[in-house]
């Protein structure tokens, strides 16, 4: 499928630039993306190694083995698939808080230690597990509680009120959010 | 209540550093140590998934710049009109399950366009807090563990993303 959509979106921007006779936009685009991307990671790598660290000495204070054992029915429920109390839970849910409270930049060095750490459980390895499809329907539909980029721009354009789609994004949040897990509930039992 | 998140946003990266580093240290953790050690694999994980923020970011750029989604705008937007989506939303919301940087821009120039307080303005405020970028996501976090079959991933977050675009557009005219 991924291949499909990637071929999809590369060969019709090319055919539409081409018909507007302006292909030289498409070089353009290419390579400014190309080096948008090495330029985000390399900001990443920063980030990364604060958090993962971090991580590690909460880790070995046994932070994120209590918070696991904590959060335990909640996790059974959504994660049956994974072992007891394994330490994964702790890095899921840091991603999920992280991305709770609209601190994006904290929630993606979470959320590739918490792929790392279901891939170590992983049988296949080439083909994703049954938890990280369950946590990625979680990630990418996550809950926001506060839109601060979002208010930010609403509040440079000179909005009377620019906290009040909160309450709206919250409602719209929810509903994915749920949809997402039972959709992937639903998914996970079709492809068994 | 939007006082309160803002508070406990602001506050819960130092509180989060204070209560692990002093924690730790109670448990005898030997927290320089560990903190470098952990910090190690930050180099390798975040090199790792520039290839596929390179093909992810290349396709989405192209996409966007050949001039799609102005085409669709065109030509689907009468269709749109009928179930109440209005066209100037329909960019928004091809490209916020591709890319956060071009959603972002397009919701900005909504917003400056038709006002924050109008209700495309809102629409898209709401839109662009409620989901995220599932391509962008699934690429990179799959990516960097090296899994290539997705499975059902791509189609539930896909579906969610619908759900809670048109969850957006039912709660906004609701309460505006």
């Amino acid at each position: 499928m991924i291949n499909v959509i990637w071929m999809v979106m590369i060969i019709s921007g090319i055919i539409l630039a081409g018909i507007r006779g302006q292909p030289e936009i498409i070089t353009q685009s290419a390579f400014e993306a190309a080096q948008a991307a090495v330029k985000y990671s390399i900001e990443l790598i920063g980030i990364m190694s604060l958090w993962l660290g971090l991580m590690k000495v909460a880790e070995e204070a046994g932070m994120i083995k209590a918070l696991a054992k904590l959060l335990r029915p909640f996790t059974r429920l959504i994660f049956p698939s994974l072992p007891q109390n394994h330490p994964v839970l702790g890095s899921i849910l840091m991603n999920f808080s992280a991305n709770l409270l609209g601190l994006g930049n904290a929630a993606t060095p979470f959320g590739l230690k918490a792929m790392q750490e279901l891939q170590e459980i992983n049988k296949n390895k080439d083909e994703a597990s049954e938890a990280m499809c369950t946590f990625l329907a979680m990630n990418t539909s996550s809950i926001t509680l506060l839109p601060a980029t979002i208010i930010g721009v609403r509040l440079a354009a000179g909005s009377a009120n620019p906290t009040e789609i909160i309450g709206t994004s919250l409602f719209a949040t929810t509903i994915g959010f749920t949809v997402a897990l039972l959709a992937d509930r639903i998914m996970r039992q079709l492809h068994r | 209540m939007a006082s309160i998140f803002y508070e406990i946003s602001r506050w819960a990266i130092p509180g989060l550093i204070f209560f692990i580093l002093l924690y730790a240290s109670f448990k005898g953790v030997k927290i320089y140590e560990c903190f470098v050690k952990g910090a190690e694999e930050g180099f390798s994980l975040a090199v790792k998934i520039i290839p596929f923020l390179v093909a992810m970011m290349m396709a989405v750029s192209i996409f966007r710049h050949g001039g799609v989604i102005s085409l669709l705008e065109k030509y689907c937007g009468g269709f749109f009109s009928l179930l109440h989506i209005p066209p100037d939303i329909l960019p928004l919301a091809i490209m916020r399950p591709l890319s956060g940087g071009a959603s972002l821009g397009i919701c900005t120039e909504i917003i400056n366009t038709h006002g924050p307080d109008s209700y495309l303005g809102r629409l898209a405020s709401t839109m662009q807090g409620s989901t995220d970028t599932t391509f962008f996501i699934l690429a990179v976090y799959f990516g960097s563990v090296g899994i290539k079959k997705y499975r059902y991933a791509l189609k539930v977050g896909l579906f969610a993303d619908i759900i809670a675009f048109l969850a957006s557009i039912f709660i906004v005219s609701m309460v505006f």
